[in-house]
């Protein structure tokens, strides 16, 4: 900067944020919270509450008793192994294979490289949900409807994951680590495990958080292809709480409040990652 | 997109490992060979075939398909051209789910981009606890849809919502969310709005923080407000990040399907309320395809929703660069 020293106008204007700018700011976190804290609330009252013309902001004292009328009405047990069955392959599987396939478009060398990884860029933008007729008769041939296969199998790779993770084996793997294990005689997958895993395990971290996330909240595929009575996740589990003609809204909280805790609690003692990874994760303008 | 071609550093000093020794056995060198030239196909060969079988193939089939009378059980039932198209383009329900689907588009998508500009613009100045506004913004994204539509569509209530409850405070009457299209399709934006907006706001953040101080603080220098600055300098400035974001909700937006599926209180199998008031297109292939197991007449739907979009992010494409390098 060559800039002289700023006039003690110029310092008030680009100074720190007034009043005004944290007023709004906490406008914005309050728009953000409320709905989750409602949805706490809810979960501990009775029905009463409900056909109540006041507001009902404080917790009552129901939330036991409610939680128990969700186990109840639909094997919750089943619906959270279940979801966390399917996260937890989608996860750790997408995570390896975007990162060994990242870490072969960042740092190997070989033919129609270039060309390959467009190809990867390109089926990012494509809307594969539109093909979900296709896949459905697909999984019927196989005898995967109904199966947790179903929803684990399509979710497995993704193209926005092998972009993300070239991008961090591109940034995160030093070349002369890569030549060096190269001279001494290690093979690529060898590499891969010793010199370029621990170098992107940060960014995979966040791969890792924000695909277990996206799987635990899926919803449409999973209602398609699943059978609620059968093979319930967490959210087809809720949208059946959700589905009678008289709607119990304790009750459908209630599993909300359930299903959300899990990813509630990860975010909490992850939100700096989190907020970092999004950053990270920008097109850099 | 460019891929940087990266080639091996050339000054890296390599200082010989003791105790390893190089057999320059044929086998070994083959070996070697073998995997330098093949082992990184291996390693892209899972995403381009799981992707290939269980993406790619379903969308081009579903091409095939919309030109044949097709039903999910009972398969093929005869090559019928385009008379599915032609079907489509007559259906006034399509062009209802198209209007709920533009709508909530521009109100939805439209406003919630906006909104994260600006958030974004706020975020971006030097704000005490950063860290504490930035996780609770977007906060509302990670939960999930399920339940927050179920929320909201509690808090839109006819009787019962807390929203209808804060209208009465201000004297204003009653109003049947779900009733009709102009209330219904205003109410699914918000759960929209309330999720993505945070999210993109922390997106442009991250393009924002890229942008030279230097350039900020020049135009201050010359007596320019904050507002002028923000929309000639550093909306500009991140361009690359601003069309993609667009691309990529209008990509979302064209396939919305959750909120308004569950803002539907009655559960009405995907109709989006009684009169279809908001069923979006999405909705619609639903009810086509897996309740009444029309599979021709759904893929139709899935390929015309297939170009309107390849379409519609040209054009998006094309104006927000536009729009962005305006100054």
């Amino acid at each position: 900067m060559t800039l002289a020293l700023p006039s003690r106008k110029t310092r008030q204007a680009s100074g720190r944020p007034g009043f005004l700018v944290y007023g709004v700011l906490v406008a914005v976190l309050a728009a953000s919270l409320f709905p989750l804290y409602y949805s706490f609330v809810l979960p501990t009252r009775d029905n009463s509450v409900i056909g109540d013309s006041a507001l009902t902001l404080t917790p009552g004292g129901n939330l036991v008793h409610n939680i128990q009328r969700v186990y109840d009405t639909v094997d919750f047990w089943l619906a959270l192994r279940n979801s966390l069955i399917v996260s937890t392959t989608v996860t750790v599987c997408c995570v390896l294979l975007s990162s060994l396939a990242g870490f072969a478009f960042a740092k190997l060398p070989f033919r129609g490289r270039n060309a390959l990884f467009l190809a990867v860029v390109v089926t990012a933008m494509l809307p594969t949900q539109l093909g979900m007729i296709p896949l459905y008769m697909l999984m019927g041939k196989l005898g995967w409807i109904a199966t947790l296969k179903a929803v684990i199998v399509p979710a497995l790779v993704n193209a926005f994951a092998v972009f993300w993770m070239r991008q961090a084996s591109e940034e995160s793997v030093p070349y002369e680590l890569v030549e060096a294990a190269r001279v001494d005689g290690c093979s690529t997958l060898g590499i891969f495990w010793h010199v370029a895993l621990p170098a992107i395990r940060p960014q995979a971290a966040v791969l890792a958080m924000f695909t277990f996330m996206a799987t635990w909240n899926d919803f449409m595929w999973p209602l398609i292809v699943l059978d609620p009575s059968v093979t319930p996740t967490v959210q087809t589990a809720l949208s059946s709480l959700a589905s009678g003609y008289a709607l119990d809204y304790t009750l459908i909280l209630s599993g909300a409040a359930i299903g959300v805790l899990p990813l509630l609690l990860v975010f909490l003692l992850l939100s700096r990652q989190i907020v970092a990874g999004v950053m990270q994760g920008a097109v850099k303008g | 997109m460019t891929v940087t071609e990266t080639r091996p550093g050339t000054g890296a000093p390599m200082a010989p490992v003791p105790g390893r020794h190089h057999r320059r056995g044929g086998w070994r060198t083959r070996l070697t060979r073998f995997d330098l030239r093949y082992t990184p196909y291996v390693l892209i060969a899972p995403f381009f075939v799981i992707f290939g079988v269980f993406a790619a193939y379903p969308l081009l089939y579903t091409g095939w398909i919309s030109f044949h009378k097709w039903a999910i059980i009972e398969g093929d039932q005869g090559w019928t051209g385009l008379h599915n198209y032609q079907l489509l383009f007559q259906d006034s329900y399509f062009w209802n789910a198209l209007l709920n689907t533009t709508l909530l588009l521009v109100f939805g998508t439209g406003v919630q981009l906006l909104l994260a500009l600006w958030l974004a613009g706020i975020l971006n100045r030097k704000l005490s606890g950063s860290a504490v506004w930035r996780a609770g913004v977007v906060l509302p994204h990670i939960v999930s849809v399920v339940a927050v539509s179920l929320v909201f569509a509690q808090l839109y209530g006819f009787h019962t919502g807390i929203i209808n409850d804060v209208l009465s405070l201000a004297g204003i009457d009653r109003i049947d969310w779900q009733a009709s299209r102009w209330t219904a399709i205003p109410a699914v934006s918000t759960i929209i709005i309330w999720r993505w907006a945070g999210y993109y706001a922390l997106i442009f953040l991250a393009a924002m923080q890229g942008v030279p101080r230097e350039l900020h603080e020049a135009a201050m220098l010359d007596g320019a407000s904050h507002r002028r600055i923000f929309w000639s300098i550093t909306v500009p400035s991140i361009r690359p990040t601003v069309i993609f974001s667009v691309v990529m909700s209008t990509i979302g937006a064209m396939q919305t399907f959750t909120e308004p599926q569950l803002f539907d209180t009655q559960g009405t199998e995907g109709t989006g309320g009684s009169d279809r008031q908001f069923q979006t297109l999405m909705m619609y292939l639903y009810e086509k395809g897996f309740r009444e197991f029309n599979a021709g007449y759904a893929a139709t739907l899935a390929w015309v929703m297939f170009l309107l979009i390849a379409v519609l992010s040209g054009i998006n494409y094309a104006l927000s660069r536009r729009i962005a390098s305006k100054d």
